[in-house]
């Protein structure tokens, strides 16, 4: 039974692993899963996961969420290039401290940008209050400067001369808000100089085809006026502004 | 002969322990889970007991051992390392800590890996909010959180709880089977944080109430209550805080419990 992976490119661990499995060759059923559609609160994906997020990865009978696992339990198991999780003590703790610091960090902030620039206008109609959004790229900004000047600081890639897991996941993240029209990289000639770097490394096209869905978000409002709004969006942003 | 070895034993015992460094504050979930673990494993370290209540993660001083400025930190010789899940990883590999912690077995160690990264965002952020809503931000801004938003921050950490039970921990006595491992670890110190709010989580809860009977029977009785002892008294210590003390929390308060 082949390995089936449960992605949706919109979602930035979906691209970390998408692209991990791509440049690693491993064979993968990619199996769509639409969250403009609320699909992951759907019965059939409920099967899959209680967590009703994605990705996902089934192997064979066993089930795995979260993108951080399901990477290293790949590299394990497909034994990846060292260069990916090294082996080395330190190197390694030091993929596993962006891994971890990244949660609450580059990801809350960029998904937050992300939400308000791309979703919210979609859904609503109108934008987010010039100081909510304000105090989100505010943030973003402050995780980008953490970025630099703690994990990336002069070096190539986040721990050496060498790409690793730590770097992929930084770049997935960072691009979210990329796609909404928020530059990230400009001003920043350090940061834009390790996106080359490291768009160079997975390799541009595979790069590029993981990056597609997010850099046409535009047409987000498009989608919803034709697939209907789901439920959960509504939830969400009522949550999200009381 | 025996003089001289005895003398290196003691030599290395003593290197070991003053080359490795912990910075740690147990109000502090991911300082106990650290904490825990190394006193567990019998790992000789250098108690270097910090106050993030007092701003020392402000420092110039600490900004030297960790940029990130937060808790806990381990500077092992030239080694800086911060986040409590790399420390954990980092010595349960370099001390060769039992295999159940961190079982080498691929898929038990990616349900280890699935908890300690879906905690982040889960447990974790719901669990801190109570002590913040209930306890800190009252005393640092002399306000009361409304009650909806609290309302709103249990019903999160339910869910998360609710979660918690049916996903990662079923009817298995630890969260990878039948050992205990750092996903339990990482899960019983962030769980305990509300209870120091004076939030009884365990409350109509009881495979959860048995779990945290488990795993505190696990590491040993004694050694939880002393790792916990500041945060069950946070009622009271937070009573005698000074507000003006707790000024650099107020931009924080501000941009993330209150806006």
């Amino acid at each position: 039974m082949p390995l089936e992976l449960y992605l949706d490119l919109h979602s930035q661990p979906c691209r970390s692993v998408f692209l991990f499995a791509q440049i690693n060759k491993i064979p993968f059923e990619f199996k769509a899963v639409d969250l403009s559609a609320g699909e992951q609160y759907g019965e059939e994906f409920g099967k899959v996961t209680i967590i009703r997020k994605v990705p996902v990865l089934k192997d064979g009978d066993f089930i795995l969420t979260e993108s951080i696992a399901i990477l290293q339990y790949l590299a394990a198991k497909h034994r990846t290039p060292d260069h990916w999780y090294p082996a080395d003590l330190q190197k390694r703790a030091r993929v596993d401290e962006f891994l971890s610091w990244q949660h609450t960090n580059i990801r809350t902030h960029g998904s937050k940008v992300f939400w308000f620039r791309g979703v919210v206008p979609a859904v609503t109609g109108a934008p987010v209050s010039k100081e909510k959004m304000d105090a989100a790229v505010e943030d973003l900004n402050a995780s980008l400067k953490t970025f630099e000047d703690k994990f990336l600081q002069s070096r190539p890639f986040i721990i050496g001369d060498k790409i690793s897991l730590a770097d992929l996941v930084a770049i997935v993240e960072i691009m979210q808000p990329v796609g909404t029209g928020l530059d990230v990289f400009q001003g920043r000639p350090v940061l834009s100089a390790w996106r080359d770097r490291v768009k160079k490394e997975l390799g541009v096209e595979v790069f590029d085809e993981a990056h597609k869905v997010i850099m046409n978000v535009d047409t987000l409002p498009q989608t919803f006026e034709k697939k209907g709004l789901p439920e959960f969006l509504k939830l969400k942003l009522q949550k999200m502004f009381n | 002969m025996v003089r001289t070895c005895e003398a290196q034993t003691r030599l290395s015992k003593l290197f070991q322990k003053m080359s490795l460094e912990m910075y740690l504050d147990l109000f502090s979930q991911p300082c106990r889970s650290v904490y825990i673990f190394a006193k567990k494993n019998d790992i000789q370290f250098d108690y270097k007991k910090i106050s993030l209540f007092e701003g020392y993660q402000y420092s110039e001083e600490y900004g030297k051992i960790n940029l990130l400025r937060k808790a806990p930190a381990i500077k092992d010789g030239d080694f800086c390392l911060a986040e409590s899940v790399a420390i954990m990883l980092y010595l349960a590999e370099k001390f060769h800590t039992p295999d159940h912690w961190y079982p080498a077995d691929l898929q038990k160690r990616a349900r280890v890996n699935e908890y300690l990264s879906w905690q982040h965002s889960a447990i974790r952020i719901h669990g801190s909010k109570m002590l913040w809503f209930k306890l800190l931000i009252p005393k640092a801004l002399g306000v009361e959180i409304p009650k909806e938003k609290i309302d709103n921050a249990v019903e999160d950490l339910n869910a998360s709880l609710n979660l918690f039970e049916e996903k990662f921990l079923q009817d298995r006595p630890f969260i990878v089977g039948d050992q205990i491992s750092l996903a339990d670890l990482v899960a019983i110190v962030e769980i305990m944080q509300p209870v120091g709010a004076g939030m009884d989580v365990f409350e109509n809860r009881p495979n959860l109430k048995a779990w945290k009977d488990r795993v505190r029977a696990e590491i040993g009785v004694e050694l939880f209550d002393e790792a916990h002892q500041a945060i069950l008294c946070a009622q009271e210590s937070v009573k005698t805080m000074d507000p003006k003390r707790m000024e650099h929390f107020k931009p924080i308060i501000l941009r993330y419990f209150l806006s």
